[in-house]
């Protein structure tokens, strides 16, 4: 266990993980892969990013910023790939969500439901500001926002996640 | 060096996205995805797809197993269903055939060339970008089928999308209709107004550049129009849903597309079309006169006083219709089908002089009243410009034509008019 100096959380210090490589590679491919393909079975599935939930899970779990915005990165990358936007917009809003989740993770507790269904909602509306300003002002395309669509995206995504980060707490490794 | 150590963090993200900003920057200013940035997708795309097809195929094969079950329980009761309807589609096809062989008699006339889709190729959906700003599905056929960029994709109840890219042999990636990027030329039938079909941010699908003060009805069918050199023309593409008045004096026009872009899971890439002249083998001499003489009506019963050929003489069958049929109508169902389309104009020039002279005959033959649709249709053909009075009628056969002046409205039928009318 590592002893962080910030301490606005619950304990006064912090777990800190790391993950083995075919984790950190094979979990962001996989869960790519599954969003890929379950919208062709089930067009509403749509509407999960699995991308933004690993990176924020990767994020507060290792609690540093270089690997969380790295992994953001990465993550966001692969997305781009499966795309035909130019490469670099899930990339860089990715990136951003994974600095500022892993600088939320050094300073608050993040391992109660609560916490993470909040850090989702509020990290999902960052995202989808981040990929609006770029879609807008970088790319010159045309946004359309719908709050209640928005909203329910959020909140379904970060229903997801509370699941999510349960099932993934197993490939945790205490560091 | 103390300096980074204690902003390293901000340094390390100031970087990462200075890289991905210039990236992004070079990729809009060059608006292609060659180079590096394709070889990265063709990695990622050819590393997803063999898991993708493995869910695929294992799904398809407990699905089929299931519906196999089923399928047992109803096929006699189908069966029966499916006897009746054949004997049904027999008469119906004896009468279109005539229809057909009609429309294929007018189309040598006037010079058209048929355009056939020549050769489809199945493809299984496998994926998709996984995201909503970006409605693409990935297909598990590539270049070793013969795939290749732009080719059209539509399933049995109109278009679909078109290939966007190709990824190796084995995988493509299909741009969808409800893409905001994508564009489909396409023709209100009704009114035969033009404009483009273009997806929305949120998967809607609109029709665009229609000017304010044209009239445009809910319900009004869509079809393609050719225009965007990609699909075949004729092909259904949906529905006008909604009509508003929008920005710029241009129509907010909602359509629902005839294809469920949403559950796409089998479609058809069409892989080759062919243009040709009508096979007017067998049809007799093909002479204006001699067709549209079949299509006049009877020998008038002359009222007392009154010279035949004047146009005082009442005709006995007004309700004749041509209905210039296509020889297609028929769907791609299967791979390498040879499938005909709707007939596209596509010498419309040298036509014209063989069309005012039908038309000339047409008119001297008989009077305006009575004129065929046949007639009609030409004469339409043989003036640029001017307004068609055919219906455009069923998608994917084309147009129908409008009921004869005195007859009864009558249902519509299939028929190639829009193939007759200039471009």
């Amino acid at each position: 266990m590592r002893d962080i100096g910030l301490s606005y959380t619950s304990r006064e210090q912090v777990e800190v993980y790391r993950f083995s490589w075919p984790v950190s590679i094979g979990l962001p491919v996989l869960m790519v892969g599954i969003q890929a393909f379950m919208p062709v079975r089930m067009p509403y599935f749509r509407i999960f990013d699995f991308g933004l939930l690993l990176t924020i899970f990767f994020a507060v779990s290792r609690r540093s910023q270089v690997s969380g915005m790295l992994t953001g990165a990465a993550i966001g990358l692969l997305q781009d790939c499966l795309t035909h936007t130019p490469f670099g917009v899930f990339g860089i809003a990715k990136t951003l969500v994974g600095y500022g989740a892993s600088s939320i993770g050094i300073k608050i507790d993040v391992e109660n439901p609560g916490s993470r269904f909040l850090l989702t909602f509020i990290f999902y509306a960052i995202h989808l500001a981040v990929f609006m300003a770029i879609e807008r002002w970088l790319m010159g395309q045309p946004v359309h926002f719908n709050l209640g669509q928005e909203a329910g995206a959020a909140v379904a995504n970060s229903v997801m996640a509370v699941f999510l980060f349960a099932m993934l707490n197993r490939f945790k490794i205490r560091d | 060096m103390n300096l980074f150590s204690r902003h390293k963090n901000t340094v390390v993200l100031a970087t990462v996205l200075l890289a991905q900003l210039l990236a992004l920057a070079v990729q809009v200013k060059r608006q292609t995805a060659e180079g590096p940035v394709r070889v990265i997708r063709l990695v990622a795309v050819n590393t997803l797809a063999p898991f993708e097809r493995m869910l695929i195929y294992t799904g398809e094969s407990a699905r089929g197993v299931w519906s196999g079950y089923i399928d047992l329980r109803n096929v006699r009761k189908e069966n029966l269903r499916l006897k009746a309807e054949a004997a049904q589609m027999r008469l119906e096809r004896a009468r279109e055939q005539e229809d057909a062989r009609q429309a294929r008699r007018i189309q040598s006339l006037l010079g058209f060339k048929e355009q056939w889709i020549d050769t489809t190729v199945a493809a299984q959906v496998i994926g998709t970008s996984g995201t909503e700003s970006s409605r693409l599905l990935y297909l598990d056929k590539g270049a070793a089928d013969g795939i290749k960029v732009d080719m059209p994709v539509i399933t049995p109840d109109g278009v679909a999308g078109k290939i966007l890219a190709v990824y190796g042999d084995h995988n493509s990636q299909m741009l969808v209709m409800n893409d905001p990027t994508s564009g489909v030329g396409a023709t209100l039938v009704t009114s035969r107004l033009q404009g483009i079909v273009k997806g929305t941010p949120t998967g809607e699908v609109t029709l665009s550049y229609i000017m304010g003060d044209e009239s445009v009805q809910p319900g009004e069918v869509l079809v393609t129009s050719g225009g965007d050199r990609v699909f075949p023309r004729g092909l259904p593409v949906g529905k006008v849903a909604k009509v508003s008045m929008g920005r710029n004096l241009f129509l907010d026009i909602m359509v629902k597309p005839a294809v469920d872009l949403d559950r796409l899971e089998e479609v058809l890439i069409i892989t080759s079309q062919k243009q040709r002249e009508p096979d007017v083998a067998g049809l007799g001499p093909i002479r204006a006169s001699d067709i549209l003489a079949q299509h006049l009506p009877g020998v008038p019963q002359v009222a007392p006083g009154t010279q035949p050929g004047t146009p005082g003489a009442q005709p006995t069958a007004t309700g004749t219709q041509p209905a210039v049929a296509t020889p297609s109508g028929t769907q791609p169902n299967a791979t390498h089908s040879a499938t005909p389309n709707p007939a596209a104009n596509t010498a419309p020039k040298p036509a014209q002089n063989t069309t005012q002279n039908t038309t000339q005959n047409a008119n001297q033959s008989k009077p305006p009243s009575t004129q065929t649709n046949a007639a009609r249709t030409a004469a339409q053909g043989a003036a640029p410009g001017a307004k068609p009075g055919t219906t455009p009628g069923v998608p994917h056969t084309a147009t129908q034509s409008k009921p004869s002046a005195p007859a009864k409205p009558q249902p519509a039928k299939p028929a190639t008019a829009e193939g007759t009318r200039p471009q």
